[in-house]
């Protein structure tokens, strides 16, 4: 069958099962745009192209399918970096297509070029520059196959124009259905070695104070289940990372929450007081080891990722494996065969000094004073408790970030989207917007910040033209208050460039403008009406601003350059025995 | 220049637009000091042979080697260390040379087997293949005969043979 490049572009999409594709377009990609009216494939125009990458990586996030976003070249290329090094950093699934100028003019300094393949090649799993219609199919196939297999990324395509123009020649080629990937670099190895597993299983036998480490690559791998097993079967207290927020729910006994810089105490110090952590797709991050040369000094290590190259990168492994989290716990689960009761281990001291430390240093808070603006925990927690218990959340970046990692009671996974890696402030409308379109029977949430909610809000507009009704939880505190925090703790109180204001803009007219239903929160009493009344609208999105005390810091904290034994409590919890 | 502080890894790249600068690009992003690199074609048409030494000191060998093996464009790497490796490197230098130390300059040349390419009033262009230490050697011989120019094109490298005498005949000196 002839055809030509745009046409051979959009059917590949389609026959990758793609339904959804977030986008804006312009002139270099503007003849793909003409064969999209008749595809069974849903098109939503983003107001800016950074939406359109986070709405990709939330959709990824909440499906496990591929997000896809495709904008025009030069600035609309430029604009969707940051999703790309987002979604790189968190190992998101997404293919972006970019469109190029025309392939003779590449080089020129032509209207709307830039190199994107080379502005891109480090924030991107791989990339490719298309130089041949024909190669369109091939491309498109190995394009998915690299984003959603071995550890998960975002792959970018970025096509001429001419290539796709049906009025131009070089466009006609004769259609074909690609037979599978042809990367012959590229063979991502998913199943574990028996003999490093037995290893493993040897070091948890014999651990007196082990803990499950447990990062994102468990949800990437659809492994939550298995970790429920393995954590079961052996009665090891389990953290979950920023990334793995839900992968063991949050009510399970053996569930710790959250670790590192603003985990909670009894998270960060089982790991720091542990003989054997077991970390499966987890990678060391710096905000979760804090000082390294002090973190989990009696440790020994159990590695488990998919990409070897984490493996020894940041802390050397006792046992390092290379494979699939979820074929790796489940190996493991066969190897360790009984249950730990019949093994004759005996957990109860382990878990009483945990239990103790439960005990001494809940997550707490000050209620606020009558006539103090609210408590951004105390919102949360309304939040949490007025909204369905399967609900997505997806956050900005900054303390609003850490208070609903922390407040939030995750009981399934894929439950939580936030940026994790890469700290992307203004994340979390688009993210939530990409969430919902992959998840419209459920409820979504965006808890934004004042500061985010300034970068991305326009994407409001999309999600109300388009019938996305996501909800967004405001918390107002006028303040970039994770820097404002910093510079009270670090800085002596000396306030530089943090304030942006309460008043300015008016959210709720701002969020009226955009087609959202609108409302604010001031006092305590008004926070659990305003939860209900967003939770009961379903046609349009709604914006809840709530009006919170810039005051309030994030606790606990590991301060930078600080080991995570010296982690700080919360003011009230000073006094408590460690 | 010491053996354990410099390894030479021999990588195996699609033959494709740009992949030079996904490795060159990898080096500056990890913090991966090269030494010296080499590209050129091998006999099979789609793939290209990269051959570079690298300071393992700026970064572990095996953290180079596992973030290479991410580029999808990456078919293939061999690590030599000098036991293993069979190492060749070619350098073409301008000397300094006056007629009356024109003879002192050839007897370095007769005893490395190296070549004179060119000859001028009072300068030679010489050029010497061999082992990269050898090349070393040379060079700082020459150095006090004043080099007005020299152009090294970094190592190339294949693994050693099981028997190996033919291609390891001792060379002088």
């Amino acid at each position: 069958m002839t055809t030509n490049g745009g046409e051979a572009l959009i059917k590949s999409l389609e026959n990758e099962g793609v339904e959804v594709i977030f986008g804006l377009p312009g002139g270099a990609i503007l003849p793909v745009y003409d064969p999209i009216l008749d595809s069974s494939i849903r098109h939503i125009l983003v107001r800016h192209e950074q939406g359109a990458g986070h709405m990709a990586e939330g959709y990824a996030h909440a499906t496990g399918k591929p997000g896809v976003a495709m904008v025009t070249s030069g600035p609309a290329a430029t604009n969707i970096v940051t999703p790309l090094c987002d979604a790189y950093m968190d190992s998101v699934p997404m293919v972006c297509i970019t469109g190029q100028v025309p392939y003779a003019a590449i080089g020129t300094d032509a209207f709307q070029e830039c190199d994107t393949t080379g502005i891109t090649m480090s924030v991107t799993k791989h990339n490719f520059l298309v130089t041949e219609a024909a190669d369109i199919p091939q491309i498109i196939h190995d394009a998915f196959h690299i984003a959603t297999t071995g550890r998960p990324g975002p792959v970018l395509v970025d096509i001429p124009k001419d290539i796709v123009d049906p009025g131009n020649p070089r466009s006609a080629m004769e259609w074909y259905e690609p037979s599978g990937p042809q990367l012959p670099g590229y063979n991502p190895v998913t199943v574990p070695d028996p003999a490093l597993v037995a290893e493993a299983a040897t070091l948890i036998r014999a651990a007196e104070r082990p803990v499950v480490y447990a990062g994102g690559g468990i949800l990437k791998a659809r492994g939550a289940e298995a970790l429920r097993r393995l954590v079961e079967l052996t009665d090891i207290p389990t953290v979950t990372t920023l990334m793995a927020r839900g992968a063991l729910p949050d009510d399970h006994p053996l569930c710790l929450g959250m670790p590192g810089m603003h985990g909670n105490y009894t998270a960060v110090t089982a790991m720091q007081e542990a003989d054997l952590l077991i970390a499966l797709g987890a990678r060391f991050d710096d905000r979760v080891t804090g000082r390294l040369d002090g973190f989990a000094p009696d440790a020994k290590i159990i590695h488990v990722d998919i990409d070897p190259a984490e493996l020894n990168k940041v802390r050397p492994a006792n046992v390092g494996i290379r494979g699939d989290c979820r074929l790796t716990i489940e190996a493991l689960v066969e190897a360790l065969g009984v249950d730990v009761v019949d093994q004759g281990i005996d957990r109860a001291p382990w878990k009483q000094r945990i239990s103790g430390w439960q005990e001494r240093f809940p997550l707490t808070y000050e209620q606020s004073a009558p006539g103090e603006a609210l408590k951004p925990q105390f919102v949360l927690e309304k939040l949490r408790d007025g909204s369905p218990r399967d609900t997505i959340v997806a956050s900005g970046v900054g303390q609003h970030q850490m208070w609903t990692s922390q407040f939030w009671n995750f009981e399934q996974p894929y439950t939580w989207i936030n940026s994790g890696g890469l700290g992307t402030m203004g994340f979390s409308i688009p993210a939530a917007i990409g969430a919902k379109v992959g998840m419209p029977d459920r409820t979504v949430w965006a808890v934004d910040g004042d500061g985010c909610f300034q970068m991305t809000a326009q994407e409001l507009v999309t999600a109300t033209v388009e019938r996305i009704p996501i909800k967004v939880a405001l918390i107002n505190n006028g303040y970039l208050g994770m820097v404002r925090q910093w510079q009270e703790m670090f800085y002596d109180e000396r306030f530089s460039e943090v304030e942006l204001g309460r008043t300015v803009p008016d959210y709720v007219k701002w969020a009226e403008a955009m087609g959202c239903e609108a409302i604010r929160a001031e006092a305590p009493e008004e926070v659990e009406p305003a939860v209900a009344k967003a939770n009961e609208i379903n046609d349009r999105p709604v914006v809840v601003e709530f009006r919170c005390d810039e005051r309030e810091m994030v606790f606990p904290m590991v301060p930078a350059g600080k080991t995570n034994s010296e982690l700080l409590v919360d003011p009230s919890q000073e006094d408590q025995p460690r | 220049m010491t053996a354990e502080r410099f390894h030479t890894v021999v990588v195996k790249v699609e033959n494709k637009a740009g992949v030079l600068a996904r490795v060159a690009g990898l080096f500056a992003r990890r913090g991966f000091n090269i030494e010296s690199l080499a590209v050129a074609p091998t006999d099979d048409e789609r793939f290209s042979r990269i051959t570079f030494t690298v300071d393992v000191a700026s970064a572990p060998l095996e953290q180079v080697v596992k973030q290479l093996d991410k580029l999808v464009n990456v078919v293939d790497i061999r690590e030599l260390d000098a036991a293993t490796a069979v190492e060749r490197e070619l350098m073409l230098i301008v000397v300094a040379a006056a007629p009356e130390r024109r003879s002192e300059l050839l007897d370095l040349v007769r005893i490395f087997k190296a070549k004179v390419l060119s000859v001028g009033p009072d300068k030679m262009m010489v050029s010497l293949s061999g082992r990269p230490d050898r090349i070393d050697d040379f060079e700082a011989l020459l150095e006090p005969f004043g080099i007005v120019e020299i152009q090294r094109t970094g190592r190339v490298a294949l693994r050693r043979l099981d028997s190996s005498a033919i291609d390891e005949t001792p060379e002088v000196p």
